[in-house]
């Protein structure tokens, strides 16, 4: 019977005496239909060793380490950083003396204007803002209601 | 050696690098980094590659060394999330996972077991390597790789026959 000799073999491999060819053997037993019952408990085991060995390596091989790769990005995340607050400084010095140009007038007439206009929009403004609270107040009208009553 | 030709060289192992990286450290990030690193690292000693005369048998011993070191740092640096964490006491989730997928289940035992039990069995009845070569990875001798893996192998057995009789007893 098959069984027997696959009895001495697992007997065997559990020793660690088996060689490659004797332990390719069990491989293919186990994974064959007609396994003894009495044996049928060690068929996840060779199935398994025969299942992890088809695992791939599937990530694309890149030559520079991801440390190197970490270090390059750092520096070049530095220089980004750099730039954006030089670029930031420059622009602000540029903006104050604009600023200076643009904020005067000669006549007092057209000043006012000017001033009046800026006001209005501001107040414009405000008032939205005003629009927007009047809801909260309905809400809260509703809202001392339902929990007064 | 340029970048092609050094594909071609490691083609044919480096799944096996892979494997032996996942078998001990689980995860499966965890194990592409490792052996992008160990890849990497093959890379840059390009020009000094043909002195040795089996690349792969260097390339798993970088994997395995590297991976133990990983572990290491791991575990001194910070609280470690145990993997191994699968009691055999519990013999309720055994029993589930043992109808849901008993490969993963035999898995899990395998990756309860020491490391260099974990590596020889990887090796051995995985990778099918000669016990010379194993000897040489592992840097025990070829008894010494005998014993572990018998040993390993009857761990393996025992865990899985308390699981089988388990319902029965």
């Amino acid at each position: 019977m098959e069984f027997n000799k696959m009895e001495a073999l697992l007997e065997k491999y559990f020793e660690g005496e088996t060689s490659i060819a004797e332990e390719n053997e069990l491989k293919n037993y186990f994974s064959s239909s007609n396994v003894a019952s009495h044996l049928e408990q060690y068929k996840p085991l060779f199935g398994y060793f025969v299942e992890a060995k088809n695992e791939k390596f599937e990530k694309n091989i890149s030559f520079i380490s991801k440390k190197k790769k970490m270090a390059w990005l750092s520096i070049a995340a530095t220089i980004v950083v750099m730039i954006g607050i030089g670029t930031y400084t420059f622009l602000n010095v540029n903006d104050v003396k604009e600023n200076k140009e643009l904020g005067t007038y000669e006549d007092p007439k057209e000043a006012l204007e000017a001033t009046q206009k800026a006001l209005a929009m501001l107040s414009n403004n405000v008032n939205t803002g005003i629009e927007g609270m009047q809801y909260i107040k309905v809400y809260e009208m509703t809202k001392d209601k339902v929990f007064i009553d | 050696m340029n970048q092609s030709e050094f594909v071609l060289l490691i083609n044919p192992f480096k799944d096996k690098l892979f494997r032996l990286a996942k078998r001990l450290l689980v995860s499966t990030e965890e194990a592409e980094d490792a052996t992008q690193e160990i890849l990497v690292k093959l890379w840059n000693k390009n020009e000094n590659l043909d002195a040795y005369n089996s690349v792969e048998a260097m390339a798993v011993t970088m994997t395995k060394n590297y991976c133990l070191d990983q572990l290491k740092s791991k575990r001194a640096s910070n609280l470690r999330i145990e993997h191994s964490n699968f009691t055999a006491k519990e013999p309720s989730l055994y029993k589930k996972i043992e109808d849901n997928d008993s490969l993963k289940w035999v898995e899990k035992i395998i990756n309860q077991l020491p490391e260099q039990q974990r590596i020889i069995i990887q090796l051995r009845d995985i990778e099918q390597c000669e016990f010379s070569e194993i000897a040489k990875i592992t840097e025990m001798n070829e008894t010494a790789v005998r014993v572990s893996l018998s040993r390993a192998r009857k761990t393996i057995r025992e865990y899985m026959l308390k699981t089988h009789s388990y319902g029965i007893q």
